[in-house]
């Protein structure tokens, strides 16, 4: 199957070659971090993961939400998701390979990352998630190449490949679970000692992983032959409605115990984010940013009419995204170390050459998807000819 | 389904080419062994000139030994070790082994030179200061 | 880890038997006896190594001292960029060291003076806990040591502490090392770092650098936890101590004379 992705049109492989060369500068920039090490990143003493992390940690929700196509799907027997569910799981491939990239690149000796299989430490929450993600990516791969297979010949896929798909909903579950209690666990860090968290990672990942499958679909619909269909897409737009609304339940909550307790060590990440903490706040315009598309999203999306006009809705999911995406990709991880143990602030923003890195990981996974999509849409094209 | 006889058979020409690279890169440019000369003032005044095991189990094990000796140190809080023959010896690449071995450019290097493994020891450990 | 030694040298002798090399032989052959591996005689052994610093008597100097020895031992760099410095004891203010129990009136003496802080050697670390490789790992006497060979540089240990005692290597820190110890190594970019309760002095028998500093002021207590007639349990008993952030259960071994 994979020929159909070394055929297209001129945009697809002007589309390729723009990925390649960001690939390209992304990893020039790694050998160069590689070379003298992670002190080019804006990660320091205090703020002491950044970026990288941030966006794993992102991405690890985007790579779970295909869940929310496969259990209407596998589980309700929901028909329409039947065309579309191969798409949901393609994009949790690309995502967890990207958050594998970015552990890698945020380790400061990763020739040394097989240790974590030497010498295996059950007791360590990132052992497990080491463990999670690969299983999930294996499981998604499997699980979509061989579905995929099946639809082309026109059989039904293998039987074998049923109980692999009960399973990826529990794993789903399970990466970003494992995940946010790689946070959730430490002692000390206030802003991410909390019962919630996996939770609202969970619905944080429930909202924005499906809208960025909308967006992919409506563009699919665009450039190829291929239409996930009106009512396939206000299903998940449903799903999404109600994700963010617990996304923003949950931070609700959190705002709540903070302050109606009146603990300061709860309340410090949060003053810091929103208003600045002892005059330093670079970050209160991202998350107030962040809170405003948010809030905005949300009204939006549980408007019917409003969802239920596409080039509306398309907009309001791009916003959906962009504050998901500040609350957890900038402002979870770095604020959850401001202040610092000792109540010193350092602050963080990242540098050019982390971006540039991040850019070239981000370039890779939009290069699997790209190929996988096309093998996909190749397929799908065929079979209605 | 496309068979590009014309593209295959030169693109395995290419890929063969490139996989065997590195012979053709080496062939014809054989290095002699090196000869390390290992008698540094400490080691010459020895009565009785050999190392915690005899040279050719050193030669071939000194890496399962310092890997051995480190795990000892740091993890298992022994730091001495009694060899078969009843000596005693700290065991510290930086402070043992380098008091004798003072030559690090001649007794290291050459030979990890000539096989060209790299190994990280003096990323770390401090090189004792040669007179040049 | 002897068995492995063993086995090597048994592996070595067949192959040599193959090969007919007769002194490779010879050495097994002479070899009944096991290589062993002990302590080092006069080394000072305990079951839970602990510290109490008495605050009372320590000045700006005296912590200035202390820093230097310990990093001037240990190789640590001197970073100026406060983003990618390397500490393994430093001082603090009160507020710092103990965020949360300052208030308006507080004494001002105690408000202004050097807080020494430093790993706590937690008896039950998050540390630990977190590491995915056992690269820091808690000895038997109590030490939470980091094994820098292991090290993969995740910095999840950093996010775990709650005392921030831990530093990471953010670049190559040879440059910035004055003189070096060379008697102790340096570390290498990528690694995590922290105080390691002098344990190289510890297996010579002396006591560790910052203790040494103090001696004569007795400011500083390092000793056994688990032995009733030790110094560190005399001045607890007759002390009233106080330990940073006792309540995240982490069980902190540096105790503080306010």
């Amino acid at each position: 199957m994979l020929e159909k992705a070394i055929t297209g049109r001129a945009g697809y492989w002007i589309w390729v070659l723009l990925l390649l060369s960001a690939i390209g500068a992304g990893f020039i920039t790694y050998l160069f971090q590689l070379k003298e090490g992670l002190g080019i990143t804006g990660m320091s003493r205090d703020v002491s993961w950044g970026f990288y992390i941030a966006q794993f940690t992102y991405l690890v929700g985007v790579a779970a939400s295909a869940v929310m196509l496969v259990i209407p799907y596998y589980l309700h027997h929901y028909k329409k998701f039947g065309k579309i569910t191969i798409f949901g799981e393609f994009v949790a491939v690309a995502a967890v390979t990207m958050c594998l990239l970015f552990i890698i690149v945020d380790l400061g000796q990763p020739q040394r990352c097989l240790n974590v299989l030497a010498y295996p430490t059950p007791g360590s929450i990132l052992f497990w998630d080491m463990v999670v993600l690969n299983g999930y990516l294996f499981l998604n791969i499997v699980i979509g190449w061989t579905v995929l297979g099946a639809e082309r010949k026109g059989i039904a896929a293998p039987h074998w490949v049923k109980p692999l798909i009960y399973l990826s909903i529990p794993w789903a579950v399970s990466i970003h679970t494992v995940t946010a209690f790689l946070y959730a666990g430490l002692p000390g860090r206030h802003y991410w000692l909390t019962a919630i968290l996996a939770a609202r990672f969970l619905a944080s990942a429930f909202c924005s992983g499906p809208a960025i499958l909308v967006l992919l679909m409506l563009i699919l619909r665009k450039l190829t032959k291929f239409d996930a269909g009106k009512e396939a897409i206000q299903s998940l737009a449903k799903i999404i409605a109600y994700a963010m609304f617990l996304n923003v339940f949950f931070v609700l909550l959190e705002l709540f115990t903070a302050f109606y307790s009146n603990i300061p060590g709860h309340q410090h990440t949060f003053v810091y984010l929103f208003h600045g903490l002892h005059g330093y706040g670079k970050l209160v315009p991202f998350m107030w940013t962040s809170a405003v598309l948010g809030v905005t999203s949300l009204g939006l999306m549980i408007i019917p009419s409003v969802r239920k006009c596409e080039p509306v809705l398309a907009i309001t999911l791009v916003l959906l995204i962009i504050a998901t995406w500040i609350d957890k990709g900038l402002g979870l991880v770095a604020g959850g170390f401001i202040p610092n143990p000792l109540e010193h602030i350092t602050e963080y923003f990242p540098t050019i050459p982390e971006l540039i890195i991040t850019a070239g990981i981000y370039a890779s996974g939009a290069l699997i998807l790209t190929v996988l999509y096309k093998v996909a849409v190749g397929v799908k094209e065929e079979n209605e000819a | 389904m496309m068979y590009d006889k014309k593209l295959i058979i030169p693109g395995l020409v290419i890929f063969v080419w490139l996989m065997t690279l590195p012979f053709w890169y080496n062939s014809g440019k054989a290095t002699a062994a090196p000869e390390v000369k290992i008698d540094t003032p400490v080691i010459q005044e020895m009565a009785e000139k050999k190392c915690i095991e005899d040279k050719q189990y050193m030669r071939e094990a000194h890496m399962q030994v310092l890997d051995d000796w480190r795990d000892e140190v740091v993890r298992e809080r022994k730091r001495v070790e009694v060899t078969t023959g009843g000596k005693t010896y700290e065991m510290s690449l930086q402070n043992e082994c380098m008091k004798c071995h003072s030559n690090k450019a001649e007794f290291c290097d050459k030979c990890h030179d000539y096989v060209a493994v790299d190994p990280y020891c003096w990323d770390c450990h401090i090189e004792p200061k040669e007179k040049k | 880890m002897e068995n492995g030694r063993r086995k090597f040298l048994k592996i070595a002798g067949a192959a040599a038997l193959g090969l007919g090399v007769k002194p490779v032989i010879d050495a097994v052959a002479g070899a009944d006896e096991p290589v062993k591996y002990v302590a080092r005689e006069g080394a000072l052994q305990a079951k839970r190594w602990a510290m109490v610093v008495d605050t009372r008597k320590f000045t700006q100097e005296l912590a200035e001292e202390c820093r230097k020895v310990c990093h001037a031992e240990h190789n640590v760099p001197e970073i100026e960029n406060p983003k990618h410095e390397i500490k393994w004891i430093w001082s603090e203010t009160f507020e710092h060291a103990f965020p949360g129990h300052e208030h308006e009136y507080s004494d001002p003496d105690v408000m202004t003076r050097p807080f020494m802080v430093l790993c706590n050697h937690c008896d039950d670390p998050a540390c630990v806990r977190v590491c995915p490789t056992k690269a820091t790992f808690k000895r038997e006497d109590g030490i939470v040591l980091m094994d820098m060979h292991r090290c993969i540089g995740c910095r999840f240990c950093m996010a775990a502490c709650p005392f921030g005692a831990r530093s990471f290597n953010w670049k190559d820190p040879r440059p910035y090392i004055g003189e070096t110890n060379d008697e102790f190594p340096t570390r290498m970019k990528g690694v995590v770092e922290k105080c390691n309760f002098c344990a190289e002095r510890l297996a010579k028998g002396v006591m560790p650098a910052c203790v040494e500093v103090c001696k004569d002021k007795e400011c500083l207590f390092f000793g056994d936890l688990d032995d009733p007639e030790s110094e560190v349990r005399k001045v607890l008993s007759t002390n009233h101590t106080v330990r940073r952030k006792a309540e995240l259960g982490t069980n902190p071994m540096v105790y503080y004379i306010i």
